[in-house]
């Protein structure tokens, strides 16, 4: 039993900010029934990685079939549509629509991220949908929510880095910004749920539904609130900084033993730095006066740096950390792909797990990433594919016939 | 007043600086009752962190911990003291959810457990929020936001393209990291917390920062165990667009589908070279990024960073501006949402804050109060709510208690 079992979760979603969401809660319970097509991929069923290339997304012009022999089902697809149930409408069809209404009738929430007035060409948008459940929660992710005079904007992770000030705040002060990606997508996606949940905490006590217009600027936006309100009281507009904080010095990452090898140390007391300069074997810098206080220290980290790098080099960034946190120093490594998937602690964590996908076969993805005692939050099923439960979902809930359901297949509206 | 989302939610907070704060924020924005219990005399970190008002180091004019701590209660409390723990005991029977920060163990020790409040109150959300969560080899590993943000892999490939790969990678934005692990940890109790109103039953919610933080980086991560390739510091995912210099600054590009480079071409005018293969075939587009980059750039070096954000997006391009703080807080779409509100400070006087990225259609925003003064009610929740004496908070006041 998941914290949220019982809610009803009917996701038109596409890339990550509303499938993501939609996973997050599914991880705690809710059923959650994608709705998507052949007609309008997801864009996740495009994107692959080239082994020599990295990324890549397989770009198709509106309506463009897809080249024979590519695969729908994809990793990145199977990682974010876990535990979903997945169901095929062409939503461009009228009888698709109904249908899609029908699932609406049932549901607790619906979580949309299509490009502005998508919904409302189809007749899917909320003044339509809350008259259908009266209690209904429905979700807008958007570029810049669906006001103001950017409401059409259109969104991709990057955008929302840049305009939200993440972006301008990230870098080396002699760099230029920062081109922020996945995780401004993720990140919309996480506040999305929590929005949610807090919408269903709402209409849990008082039957309530209500439309929620989420904005990925702003989500970018709150992330830099402390920089904001800098501005706020002292009009002063901040900039990159690199890893460099206001008072704490040594506080940066520190080159280790390996390629591209990393580790980061952050000293806040006279104690850790005591601490410290034992662990690397007091070397005679340490005595200089340049270094002798917190503000010594915070004035000289250049210099100070370079002689603290002198010593990481000669171990690797998982040694550091051993020499270090033993002597209560703050030092983790810069963990890189390959690492996350293999560290012991989180493996000890379970972190990565294995799932059997039926078309792509074993599947290594990551689990839920919060523990809940009672109501453990966990994978229950592969990521799902395009139109996986279409009988289930409209045989079994919506009860309509087996003749029915092919007949709509065969009329391309469950396609 | 209208109803909040969260109304009658009782919320007890002890957490320091950023990640813990951000997320009883969320709620008490919401509409939760947040009491944040600090240490007296010393209170949370954030009071110690900048940017202070004239940039002077204040208690009560830390910036950080105004935006953190919005619509909160603050009182002070010493919990290692046996009055102090009684006092934090009757805090937690009346609540709802107990969000803490503190190292794996720390609360067990002083006779706070889990397993103790939960006797006491059976229906607590207990959420802890750590580095490396509450089991597990590194669970009493040392961390500050700058390891966290650095243990969870998006430091690694930050910055993204980067120009001087030799340098050491970054986090991201201050504490974006931290108020990213608040996010999630607001998700994951009110999940709980909507299983507490379901049955009755509280539980704990153990979030590891790095786990939240490997979730906000998933997409970056996925590749490796399926193809052996991992994205670094260097990595451009797509050869084509991004990071572009404009007249005044920097504008951006995203470039993902073909209809959005014929809007592009349109809106340079359909020059010359945008009618050859160069321009019109992806795969020589791909082949030839360089010279395709070269082009662009020389059209947006014309143009001012708004100029590209705004003509583009008219144009079906997806373009963006970087924007600073500033030009943030001036914005005409923000401030068209009432993304901004205003709040008064006795210590730092009326200030604009910035709300949350949702705009909920029956339950607005509380824009009740500015951060709590250091133990601003103190007398509020032990005396009118307790039921303490106003003598005998004299006397904890004495002691050191409160």
């Amino acid at each position: 039993m998941g914290a949220l079992s019982g809610v009803k979760i009917l996701e038109f979603g596409m890339a990550v900010a509303g499938p993501h969401a939609c996973k997050l809660l599914a991880f705690m319970g809710a059923e959650v029934i994608k709705v998507e097509s052949i007609a309008r991929l997801d864009m996740l069923r495009r994107a692959g990685v080239d082994a020599e290339k990295g990324a890549k997304i397989q770009a198709l012009r509106p309506g463009e079939p897809l080249p024979p022999g590519v695969s729908v089902d994809t990793f990145p697809s199977n990682a974010t549509q876990l535990n979903k149930l997945g169901v095929s409408l062409d939503l461009a069809q009228p009888e698709a629509v109904e249908l899609a209404k029908r699932l609406v009738a049932r549901s607790d929430v619906v979580v949309e991220n299509f490009r502005a007035r998508v919904m409302e060409e189809y007749g899917l948008d909320y003044a339509v949908l809350r008259e259908i459940t009266p209690g209904l929660i429905m979700l807008s992710t958007s570029l810049a929510g669906k006001t103001g005079p950017e409401r059409e904007y259109l969104g991709y992770m990057e955008i929302f880095g840049a305009i939200g000030g993440v972006g301008h705040l990230t870098g080396y002060p002699d760099g230029p910004p920062t081109w922020i990606r996945f995780s401004m997508d993720t990140m919309s996606a996480v506040t999305a749920a929590g929005a949610i949940a807090a919408a269903l905490i709402h209409k849990q006590r008082t039957g309530e539904g209500q439309y929620i217009d989420f904005s990925s600027y702003e989500g970018a936006a709150c992330l830099i609130g402390d920089a904001l309100l800098d501005y706020a009281m002292n009009r002063r507009n901040q900039s990159r900084q690199g890893n460099l904080d206001d008072f704490m010095a040594p506080h940066n990452c520190y080159r280790c033993q390996g390629d591209d090898e990393w580790v980061s140390i952050a000293i806040a007391t006279d104690e850790e730095w005591e601490a410290f300069c034992n662990a690397i074997g007091n070397p005679g810098w340490t005595d200089d006066e340049r270094f002798a206080d917190a503000h010594s220290r915070w004035q000289n980290q250049e210099q100070m740096d370079i002689f603290i790098q002198e010593w990481t080099m000669n171990y690797t960034h998982y040694e550091v950390m051993d020499i270090l946190q033993k002597a209560g120093v703050a030092a983790v490594p810069s963990f890189n792909s390959p690492e996350i998937w293999g560290d012991p602690h989180l493996d000890a964590r379970g972190l990565t797990v294995i799932v059997d996908h039926p078309a792509l076969g074993a599947q290594p993805v990551l689990s839920p990433p919060w523990k809940l005692s009672r109501t453990p939050a966990e994978i229950t099923r592969h990521g799902t594919m395009l139109g996986e439960y279409n009988e289930y979902v409209f045989g079994d809930l919506l009860g309509l016939s087996r003749e029915e359901i092919s007949r709509l297949a065969s009329k391309g509206v469950i396609r | 007043m209208a109803e909040t989302a969260l109304d009658g939610v009782k919320v007890v907070e002890l957490c320091n600086l950023a990640a813990g704060p951000y997320c009883t924020k969320l709620m008490a924005d919401l509409g939760a009752e947040v009491i944040k219990v600090e240490k007296p005399g010393v209170g949370d970190e954030a009071r110690r962190r900048g940017p202070f008002l004239n940039g002077i180091p204040h208690l009560e004019r830390s910036g950080l911990f105004l935006y953190l701590n919005t619509n909160k209660l603050g009182v002070t409390l010493n919990i290692e003291t046996r009055k102090g723990k009684g006092l934090f005991k009757e805090l937690i029977a009346g609540a709802d959810i107990l969000v803490e920060d503190n190292p794996p163990g720390m609360l067990a020790d002083l006779g706070l457990g889990h397993e103790v409040l939960s006797e006491l109150n059976p229906s607590l959300v207990m959420t802890s929020i750590t580095p490396f969560g509450q089991t597990g080899p590194y669970k009493d590993h040392k961390a500050y936001p700058l390891n966290s943000f650095h243990s969870g892999a998006e430091g690694f490939i930050t910055p993204t393209g980067d120009p001087f790969p030799d340098r050491p990678p970054l986090r991201v934005a201050r504490y974006a990291g931290e108020y990213e692990v608040g996010i999630h940890s607001m998700l994951a109790t009110l999940g709980a917390l909507y299983y507490q109103r379901a049955t009755g039953l509280g539980q704990q919610v153990d979030v590891s920062k790095q786990e939240v933080l490997i979730d906000i980086n998933t997409y970056e991560l996925l590749a490796y165990p399926y193809v052996g390739w991992f994205p670094n510091r260097s990595t451009v995912l797509n050869p084509l667009g991004g990071i572009m210099p404009a007249k005044d600054g920097y504008g951006h590009l995203a470039m993902y589908e073909e209809v959005q480079w014929d809007n592009l071409a349109k809106l340079m005018g359909n020059p010359e070279w945008t009618k050859e293969e160069l321009f019109t075939n992806p795969d020589v587009r791909r082949q030839r990024s360089d010279e395709v980059q070269q082009h662009i750039r020389e059209w947006t070096k014309q143009r001012t960073k708004y100029e590209i954000y705004h003509e583009g997006q008219k144009a079906g391009v997806a373009t963006g501006a970087y924007q600073t703080p500033e030009e943030i807080m001036n914005s005409e779409q923000l401030n068209s949402r009432s993304f901004f509100v205003e709040l008064d400070h006795p210590e730092v006087g009326r200030i604009t804050y910035p709300t949350a990225p949702y705009r909920f259609s029956k339950t607005p925003w509380r824009g009740r109060r500015a951060a709590p003064l250091l133990g601003e009610h103190n007398e509020e929740i032990y005396h009118r709510r307790l039921g303490h004496s106003k003598e005998e908070l004299a006397r904890l006041r004495g002691l050191g208690i409160i």
